[in-house]
């Protein structure tokens, strides 16, 4: 057992210019009536408009109904200028406020939400960053507006991870960007394939499978510094790596004992230790969310589906049995939810199944859908699928009701992975 | 060194993929048409193939067709196949030369399955060869999933050409 350690020193990641944007495709049918008002600034122009993100994060969770700028009667930045009876009029149940402020160097915002009805402030919060951080301070307001109204923690400010292709297939790219799409940047470029990118818990690394030997391998990169470790070169498969929960192992699939098998990877000491062991193909493992045990896709049935090993003891049990192929699964946050590629009507759709009942319910409309990622709130999952011809990425809530998409302007997109909390 | 002697004798290759019989890369209503007969002429391809490669010298062997090609979800190398890879059997045999197995998958399903199953379609091939008496060593199974289409887009046409193990 050797865990091979090539210590490779890239340039740092250089911004690229083509960057998603976002198309919402369906909401909830009663969203909250926000107003986002325009928010106070006494400086020059800015590189970001601080209230118009905020609009598109709460409009993208389909929870909520931001009112255009064109709709307001007025645009006020303090609890004294504000007319409950005007924003009650326009139907608005909650208005948010807020004014910038350049203090000590730094970008401060304070932001206030009131509740139009109750005729009363209900959060005021102050958060600071620099200029590289203006659209953070955005999302951070977002999110607390987000968990005020509905009870859920907010995951405006995540981040994403997925691949990009060019020129058909001729470069590929793994690419980091927030959650919304915006301020992408590249991680690696190479000529061969790229595959799998997953988030270390504590978000400083990434998991990936690089095609650059010849072969595919296992590397592991931390984000900040580019700096990369090659953790696999066994004959065959060295594929689809995820993180442990505590983050002290990755969980990944080998085939250098003739067929697919899953392993897990003890990070600190380089100890492979190999936890299926049957002629058919187990691969696409995934983690519980107590870290005991490991869902993967297996074709020990004939045809793919979902079972569960329990690391302690080994013992593999069955999970899914609705339709002939399901496969690629990822357990939700609060554990209740199993959601995965699902071939329905001879079309690949993503589907949750419900853990305790076993209901499956099918989650998307598009086809040729795959490699779902879940918030880490637990609201709602990015998955890969094709419009017009070219690979997308979209997002769906986990009980279907919104659904939107970030089309790319340039390469094919895949394989998105969410980022944890961190 | 394959792909060396493969422009060396393309006249050769052509008349040799008619009397095999076997041609894998024609996918036109003709193919459909001719795949009843194809069956039916398979044992007398794997004969014809198999003499071929033998007299043949190397440069003319190894004008064989080097991509195989597979139904959905499957890694059962069909009645063609067969044929063709004997003669691969018997010129790797007398060469000694190494070959990489490359696998792959269409675009259907999830990424890292059809890295398995790529995998599993290269094995098969090794496995089929290694029956024939090649040395394993010579032979590395690389697997590249849905990521290298021969064909780009959507369709049965286009996934079926891209279910496929190339000789390399």
């Amino acid at each position: 057992m050797r865990v091979v350690f090539i210590l490779v020193l890239l340039l740092t990641a250089g911004v690229t210019r083509a960057e998603l944007t976002i198309e919402i495709t369906q909401g909830v049918d009663n969203p909250t009536a926000i107003a986002v008002v325009p928010f106070g600034w006494q400086g020059g122009a800015l590189a970001e408009d601080l209230a118009a993100i905020i609009s598109q994060d709460l409009r993208r969770s389909g929870q909520f109904s931001p009112l255009a700028n064109k709709d307001m009667l007025a645009f006020p930045h303090q609890q004294a200028d504000v007319y409950y009876r005007d924003w009650r009029i326009l139907g608005t149940e909650f208005l948010l406020l807020g004014n910038l402020e350049f203090v000590d160097e730094r970008y401060q915002l304070t932001f206030e939400l009131y509740d139009v009805l109750l005729q009363k402030k209900v959060l005021r919060q102050t958060v600071d960053g620099d200029e590289a951080q203006l659209r953070d301070l955005a999302h951070f307001a977002s999110d607390k507006v987000y968990e005020l109204i509905t009870g859920i923690r907010g995951a405006f400010s995540t981040q994403m991870l997925y691949i990009e292709a060019l020129g058909g297939n001729k470069l590929y790219r793994l690419m980091l960007a927030d959650a919304d799409g915006a301020r992408e940047k590249m991680l690696l470029e190479s000529k061969q394939p790229l595959m799998s990118p997953s988030w270390s818990p504590d978000g400083t690394s990434v998991a990936y499978v690089s095609f650059e030997t010849g072969r595919p391998a296992i590397f592991r990169q931390e984000i900040a510094t580019a700096e990369r470790q090659q953790l696999t070169n066994f004959r065959g498969l060295n594929g689809a790596p995820v993180w442990s929960p505590d983050g002290t192992q990755l969980a990944l699939v080998l085939s250098k004992d003739g067929n697919p098998e899953i392993y897990t990877l003890d990070l600190a000491s380089g100890v492979f230790k190999r936890v299926t062991k049957h002629f058919a193909i187990d691969t696409e493992p995934s983690w519980t969310i107590d870290g005991k045990g490991i869902v993967f896709t297996s074709d020990r049935g004939g045809k793919p589906q979902i079972y569960q090993v329990t690391l302690a003891s080994g013992r593999v049990e069955r999970l899914t049995f609705e339709g002939d192929y399901n496969a690629r699964a990822r357990i939700s946050p609060d554990g209740k939810s199993l959601v995965m590629v699902h071939r329905y009507n001879g079309v690949f759709h993503i589907a949750a199944q419900d853990m305790a009942s076993g209901d499956i319910r099918v989650l998307t409309e598009t086809h040729l859908d795959e490699s779902p990622s879940i918030a880490p709130n637990g609201a709602m999952l990015m998955y890969a699928t094709k419009y017009q011809g070219k690979g997308i990425l979209a997002a769906v809530s986990l009980d279907a009701g919104v659904k939107f998409r970030l089309p790319s302007k340039s390469g094919d997109v895949r394989e998105p992975s969410w980022s944890p909390y961190y | 060194m394959l792909s060396k002697a493969f422009k060396q004798g393309l006249g050769l290759a052509l008349a040799m993929t008619v009397l095999a019989g076997c041609s894998t890369t024609d996918h036109n209503a003709e193919a459909d048409a001719a795949a009843a007969e194809r069956a039916a002429a398979s044992a007398q391809a794997a004969a014809a193939a198999e003499r071929a490669a033998l007299n043949a010298q190397t440069e003319a062997a190894a004008q064989l067709d080097s991509v195989f090609y597979f139904e959905f979800d499957s890694s059962v190398i069909n009645a063609d196949s067969r044929a063709t890879l004997l003669a691969h059997a018997e010129q790797l045999k007398s060469s000694g030369a190494s070959v990489r197995l490359e696998g792959h998958a269409d675009e259907r399903g999830t990424r890292e399955y059809n890295m398995a199953l790529g995998e599993r379609r290269a094995n098969a091939v090794r496995d089929f060869l290694t029956l024939q008496g090649v040395s394993r060593s010579m032979m590395e199974s690389i697997s590249y999933g849905e990521e290298y289409p021969a064909v780009v887009g959507g369709g049965e046409s286009s996934y079926a050409q891209n279910r496929r193990v190339e000789l390399k």
